[in-house]
């Protein structure tokens, strides 16, 4: 019996509209996941979270352990209680964060070998005790410790990374004492080798688990390798079981990788460039610590119905942004209810029948010239979605090459 | 709302914006010399009203003293904020209504929004209390120019706040720290993040007409209590001089109220005073207290500037923020009040917990060490509140106690996350506005004096103080921080 449900209600190609049914919420996908990383969402309250829309936050494992550990937050209910969040939690393995922060992690078949900040003590995190933090946290899903490696870094070491993932989800779930509450996630490696890659979601697949995240992405690969990686694997996973592309990120990578046949995404991004004073808007990205902005009486963005601009002038927020705690909260309170209002226009166009439609929309207020970057184009072609009214003839080099041949 | 009144007392004021002039004009009691203290009864309404000045105005305010405590000078009055807007239908502002009981607490802002809690967990504080938001027109030196936020429409639209009052002070202790050495006979000089300003009255009047803010505080020069006779006298003279001028150049809206300082003297106090006694002014703003002044002195010379100020009219201070000043204060006849109190308990991680009525809810724990608590207030970095899931105050209904326990606020301050001063910010506003009700009730059933020492006593019951003789309610008390 499983701890999570997932029904499509609609599609679009590859591109899907589901229902997700966890045990603390049940959620539409596609949908965004902002990261809330020592159990808050920087600034935000929880009624202002629910209001925003949100469905599924993300606990960043390795520093709940650190502070105030597993062991506190289990003995006071669970991370749901600790932090009063009604709705559903996601909490990552801890691994990723140990060899991104600390400069003497190492990775062993054993785990991962690091110095304790608290004390410089050698440490280990293991499968094991990765699966037990986190069933001590108690968050809806979890995910299974696995052996990331950057793409950037080519030759023996991915492969090596990918097989070690696969013995280790073995790993992940003899230690998992809670499957009836919370969901184990597989995490599909093998850096950008297709070959790699495919063995890796055959493995996984095999092991009949509740989801599947695509990994390893998001860490500065080109764009055209990225797109290719997403595809192949959401062509392979399982129909009828959610994927999660692990650090994405940017509207238009979670638009492209949703036309693939994605369904779940997390990033820091929206709510860290809050805090540099920088709002996400249809056309991009709007700095508010820009000179330009101090006189300027216009809301953030016209379109959008969120508190912060329904109230404030561009002008207010500029005088906020970096100086202010205020400021902070302001943004990333608009920065978070943007990309929850496109999680909810992805699920409904994609139900209504629209998404391409709304996909050339997205693109064309982005875009204005039409100059839609190629690997967009590629990654469109792929997914069966036409943008040709979104792009000039001159930037589609696509079409070009096929003409020319 | 209103409190019961024993006697029976009535009073003239009509809460209706559209009210007719009611019997008694401002005009006749301007003139009426303070009673003295043998002579006036107790609970007596002094009914009056004061309009701002044209009837044309589109922001009124009233206000009128509903009842005094024995010792005559602490009263509770109700403070009438009024706004009827012509440019409603075109996509201006809607017309609002505030009453509000004094003596009041002014919520501390940066830029005109507290300093963590967002305008939506505002409105979940107790109303009308919170509804007095205390800013200084140099915040915005950094921000909008005048222009732009007369384009905007005033500071109500600017903070999307339309319900609340807005009351303009130069001064302020976080973002425009009054610096008289730079002060001018042109000008007062003031320390912001973004440099030093010398703002002289035209200026600043020019910024109140682009803020549009409902209350507003003259241009003063508030002097440190370590300068000499010569430059306090100054400072005296340019006061007057420069309320004369905001008069001259007051916009159509808002209420004025004069700046009195005077320093660490009873004459140049009493002497600023009467001088802007005789101004047409909605009420007085006691300044130069909290620069450096003692404790000890300072009833003395707010009794001596009070004594001769209007009854009817309001008064406000800026600078005395700990329960006791606010005692203080509020026992010398002040209404409203400004305080740094919560922005620096909140900063601090600390969360007041003090009792707020007779049956103690906290109950002192002498086992906690003084790290932890102090009967006042907690300090929730303590490693004691690491696993306690308890609210911070049993029954109390702000946001922070009904959602969140004291183990998750000390997570969130040891990991140094913003949403713990939000949390804060929340409970201690509402816990000291609370404070402010209570003392309210007190006056008007005239027990304010015996109030007074009881929490007097109770903060010094957990302090290793010398035992102290009678406690004698003129001399004003020595608190701690």
């Amino acid at each position: 019996m499983m701890a999570l449900r997932f029904e499509v209600l609609g599609r679009f190609n590859r591109a899907r509209a589901a229902r997700l049914t966890l045990p603390h919420f049940t959620c539409e996908t596609p949908l965004f996941m902002p990261v809330g990383t020592q159990g808050t969402i920087k600034g935000l309250t929880t009624p202002q979270l629910e209001e925003i829309g949100c469905q599924i936050i993300l606990g960043n494992t390795y520093h709940l352990a650190l502070r105030p550990t597993s062991e506190l937050i289990d003995e006071l209910g669970g991370l749901h209680k600790f932090m009063n969040w009604p709705r559903a939690l996601l909490t990552d393995s801890g691994g990723f964060q140990m060899v991104s922060l600390l400069h003497l992690a190492d990775i062993t078949e054993e785990g991962v070998t690091f110095q304790s900040p608290v004390d410089g003590k050698p440490m280990l995190l293991t499968p094991e005790e990765s699966i037990q933090i986190q069933n001590r946290i108690g968050a809806d899903i979890i995910m299974a410790l696995d052996d990331v490696v950057k793409t950037t870094i080519t030759g023996p070491r991915i492969e090596e990374a990918m097989y070690r993932t696969l013995r280790w989800i073995d790993r992940c779930i003899a230690a998992h004492k809670r499957p009836t509450e919370q969901n184990l996630f597989g995490i599909v490696q093998g850096g950008l080798d297709p070959v790699l890659r495919d063995i890796c979601v055959q493995g996984l697949v095999e092991r009949n688990l509740p989801g599947y995240a695509i990994g390893g992405l998001a860490g500065g690969e080109d764009k055209d390798s990225f797109w290719r990686v997403v595809a192949q694997c959401t062509a392979s996973l399982p129909e009828s079981k959610p994927r999660y592309v692990m650090g994405v990120g940017y509207p238009l990578d979670i638009v492209v990788c949703s036309a693939l046949g994605a369904d779940m995404y997390d990033c820091v991004y929206p709510t860290r460039t809050a805090r540099f004073g920088t709002a996400l808007v249809p056309e991009g990205v709007l700095k508010l610590k820009h000179q330009s902005m101090a006189e300027d009486t216009r809301p953030i963005d016209s379109t959008c119905e969120c508190m912060v601009c329904k109230k404030y002038t561009r002008a207010y927020l500029h005088c906020l942004v970096t100086k202010d705690a205020m400021g902070s909260q302001l943004l990333s309170y608009h920065n978070l209810y943007y990309m929850m209002q496109l999680s909810r226009n992805l699920h409904s166009s994609i139900i209504q029948g629209k998404f391409p439609e709304f996909v050339c929309d997205f693109l064309r207020k982005m875009f204005p010239r039409g100059d839609v970057p190629e690997w967009v184009c590629n990654a469109m072609e792929v997914a069966g979605i036409d943008i040709s009214s979104c792009c000039t003839p001159f930037n589609s080099k696509v079409n070009l090459h096929t003409l020319s041949k | 709302m209103y409190c019961s009144l024993q006697s029976n007392v009535f009073w003239l004021l009509n809460p209706k914006p559209s009210a007719k002039i009611p019997k008694f004009r401002s005009r006749r009691l301007e003139t009426t010399k303070s009673m003295p203290q043998a002579e006036r009864p107790e609970h007596i309404l002094a009914g009056a009203v004061q309009y701002s000045k044209s009837e044309r105005d589109c922001k009124k305010m009233k206000f009128a003293v509903k009842a005094w405590s024995k010792s005559g000078r602490a009263r509770v009055g109700l403070l009438q904020l009024s706004s009827t807007s012509n440019s409603f239908g075109q996509g201006g502002p809607p017309a609002k209504e505030i009453e509000i009981e004094t003596p009041a607490l002014l919520l501390t802002t940066r830029k005109g929004l507290p300093a963590f809690i967002s305008p939506d967990h505002l409105s979940s504080l107790p109303s009308p209390d919170s509804r007095l938001l205390q800013f200084s027109p140099m915040h915005f030196m950094e921000g909008p120019n005048s222009k732009t936020i007369s384009t905007i429409g005033g500071v109500h639209q600017l903070l999307g706040l339309h319900d609340y009052g807005f009351f303009a002070v130069p001064r302020d202790s976080i973002l425009s720290l009054p610096e008289c050495s730079s002060s001018n006979k042109n000008g007062a000089s003031f320390e912001t993040p973004c440099g030093r300003f010398l703002v002289k009255p035209v200026e600043y009047m020019k910024m109140i007409s682009s803020m549009k803010p409902d209350l507003y505080v003259s241009l003063a020069d508030e002097v440190h209590a370590s300068v000499t006779v010569k430059r306090n006298k100054a400072s005296v003279d340019r006061t007057i001089r420069w309320l004369d001028d905001c008069i001259s150049l007051k916009p159509t809206d808002g209420a004025l109220f004069g700046s009195i300082v005077g320093g660490c003297s009873i004459e140049e106090r009493q002497h600023c005073a009467q001088e802007v006694a005789k101004r047409n002014v909605a009420g007085y703003y006691i300044g130069g207290f909290g620069l450096g002044d003692s404790v000890d002195e300072r009833s003395t010379l707010l009794h001596a500037v009070t004594d001769l100020l209007p009854k009817e009219k309001p008064r406000q201070v800026c600078g005395l923020g700990l329960p006791e000043e606010i005692l203080q204060g509020i026992a010398a006849g002040i209404d409203l009040f400004d305080s740094m109190y919560i922005y620096h308990l909140t900063l601090g991680g600390f969360a007041l917990i003090f009792p707020l009525d007779g049956n103690c809810k906290h109950v002192f724990n002498p086992q906690l060490s003084a790290m932890a608590s102090d009967g006042t207030k907690i300090n929730l970095k303590a490693t004691i509140y690491r696993k306690d899931a308890s609210r911070i105050v049993d029954g109390c209904n702000c946001y922070t106690c009904q959602n969140h326990t004291k183990a998750y606020i000390n997570h969130l301050l040891n990991v140094h996350e913003m949403l713990a001063q939000i949390l804060l910010e929340i409970h201690n506003t509402h816990h000291y506005l609370s404070f402010f009700r209570l003392i309210r009730e007190a006056i008007t059933e005239g027990k304010f004096e015996e109030f007074r020492q009881k929490f007097i006593e109770k903060r010094r019951d957990h302090l290793l103080a010398a035992s102290f003789s009678t406690c004698d309610l003129q001399t004003p008390v020595r608190s701690r921080a």
